[in-house]
């Protein structure tokens, strides 16, 4: 069987543009939120976020002009910016730029979103009403697609092996990364440059999701304490925005260039709830079932997991998915930590799963878990360590990242310390 | 330089991210100014909203340099 490992990181993300930047912050229990600075929030029922912090470039800021030439980014929406910077990072990170036919062919991309170009459709659709169908954009279209991160990474690097998107709400990034190991285990690829990216805080995204009554609204005086997964005065989720990417690659592939490897993919499962379009099934069960999916596709005990990334929302789910874990881990519930990095990061969506894998890889590296900060009140007791507030220096061979999203879409990686 | 040429030539700096100098009376938008086929229609929708003038797709197939837009919309406005 051939075995996938990871050998580029790449991410964008509410915390800083870089991954040891984000990394250095999430273990520091920074938090990524604020008052929405994008534009004038202050109608809406939420009006704060988790944004990409902008500057130029320095001290771990987004600075859009390094990613991509002016005149190519007003083509785009800022998720497939996001997107194109953290496959950029992953890129330069694996080393990995071939020449020579074979290897370009033989390297794909599978880079999925949540949304899409969320904010371009509602500015286009504002266009036709006041201004006319004539002015609609020729860059409307491939400006917004979600495919199109992966269309304008395989133009950058000339990689022309298997070209996909995933769309799976709040699971995308994770089954991105999934499903192109998967595609590596087959053999329609020796490398994938795989993950997810969002960018929905615009006014249209905040006003569909508290429409849904998904978001935090309480805590406009202090953004930063409000996404506070499994603590008893939790109110919803943050949302955050940016891109996780990671470069995998067939392990003996891998070895045979010398590169650099953080971890393998031992695991994937996936499984549907069957249930409500937005409300996990009540005691999780589909969830459980993607994690022993996972599981089994790895060939290993539940007690082998030493770290959980969960999914963790910061809503009434979370302490439902704490449920499924604890049935999962049985007798090994008091040996686990899992914390959910997304108390810093608020919810990525669609890039989610990919960050949250990333740093569930740097868990197994640096051999520390990130913390669950504002956890002050947890909601329930539990066996299992949540990392409240500060962070965990343990063992941690083996790391699961779980990702659930609407519609009832499981996912979850299981990935291994490469000895 | 007339009103109009300047007024071009800014939209076409700025819409195609060249150079101002190499934006010559003859230059083709798309062998010398490095446009594709959807920028070429940008440009002409750019043209529209900046000059109000309405430019039909037949007329807007015409207009393959700087002059030649410069041309039809002196003739237009």
């Amino acid at each position: 069987m051939r075995r996938v490992v990871v050998t580029g990181l790449g991410m964008v993300t509410p915390l800083a543009c870089g991954v040891e930047e984000t990394w250095s912050r999430l273990l520091d229990g920074k938090s990524g939120a604020g008052t929405i600075q994008r534009f004038d929030a202050s109608h809406l029922a939420t009006d704060y976020a988790c944004e990409v912090p902008l500057g130029d470039g320095s001290d771990g800021t987004f600075n859009p002009d390094d990613w991509m030439l002016p005149k190519e980014r007003r083509k785009v929406d800022d998720f497939i910016l996001y997107g194109i910077a953290a496959a950029t990072q992953a890129v330069e990170d694996s080393g990995w730029k071939p020449e020579d036919t074979e290897s370009l062919e033989r390297t794909g991309v599978l880079i999925g979103s949540g949304i899409g170009g969320l904010q371009s459709i509602a500015e286009t659709a504002v266009t036709i009403k006041e201004k006319g169908v004539r002015r609609v954009s020729p860059f409307f279209i491939p400006g917004a697609l979600i495919n199109l991160i992966s269309g304008q990474v395989s133009i950058k690097y000339g990689f022309k092996g298997p070209n996909h998107a995933v769309v799976t709400a709040c699971s995308t990034g994770a089954h991105a990364i999934g499903d192109a190991a998967r595609l590596i285990k087959y053999g329609d690829a020796e490398v994938m440059v795989a993950g997810g990216a969002e960018a929905a805080i615009c006014e249209i995204g905040i006003a569909g999701f508290n429409a849904c009554k998904a978001l935090s609204t309480k805590r406009k005086d202090d953004p930063q304490a409000a996404s506070r997964p499994y603590d008893n005065d939790r109110d919803g989720f943050v949302m955050g925005e940016g891109a996780g990417v990671v470069v995998l690659e067939e392990y003996e592939h891998a070895k045979a260039r010398g590169a650099k490897i953080y971890a393998e993919v031992l695991g994937y499962g996936l499984s549907g709830d069957a249930y409500h379009i937005t409300a996990p099934s009540e005691d999780g069960e589909g969830g459980e079932r993607a994690m022993r999916a996972a599981l089994k596709n790895a060939g290993l005990e539940a007690s082998a997991i030493d770290y959980i990334n969960a999914h963790g929302t910061s809503t009434m789910a979370d302490t439902i998915e704490l449920g499924a874990v604890e049935r999962l881990l049985g007798d090994a519930a008091s040996k686990a930590t899992m914390s959910s990095t997304k108390s810093a990061t608020g919810h990525l969506l669609g890039a989610a799963g990919a960050i949250e894998a990333i740093f569930s890889i740097l868990a197994i590296r640096d051999q520390v878990a990130p913390p669950t900060i504002n956890l002050d009140n947890p909601a329930v007791e539990s066996p299992i360590d949540l990392a409240p507030n500060v962070k965990r220096e343990r063992e941690i061979n083996v790391a699961l990242s779980n990702s659930f999203g609407f519609g009832g879409t499981n996912a979850s990686v299981l990935f291994g310390k490469v000895g | 330089m007339s009103d109009i040429a300047d007024r071009v030539k800014k939209i076409v700096v700025e819409h195609l991210g060249v150079e101002e100098d190499k934006v010559a009376e003859n230059a083709s938008f798309i062998d010398d100014l490095g446009a594709d086929s959807l920028d070429t229609v940008e440009l002409v929708m750019a043209f529209e909203e900046e000059f109000g003038i309405e430019i039909p797709d037949d007329a807007a197939e015409t207009i393959q340099t700087f002059g030649d837009a410069v041309k039809f919309i002196s003739q237009a406005s």
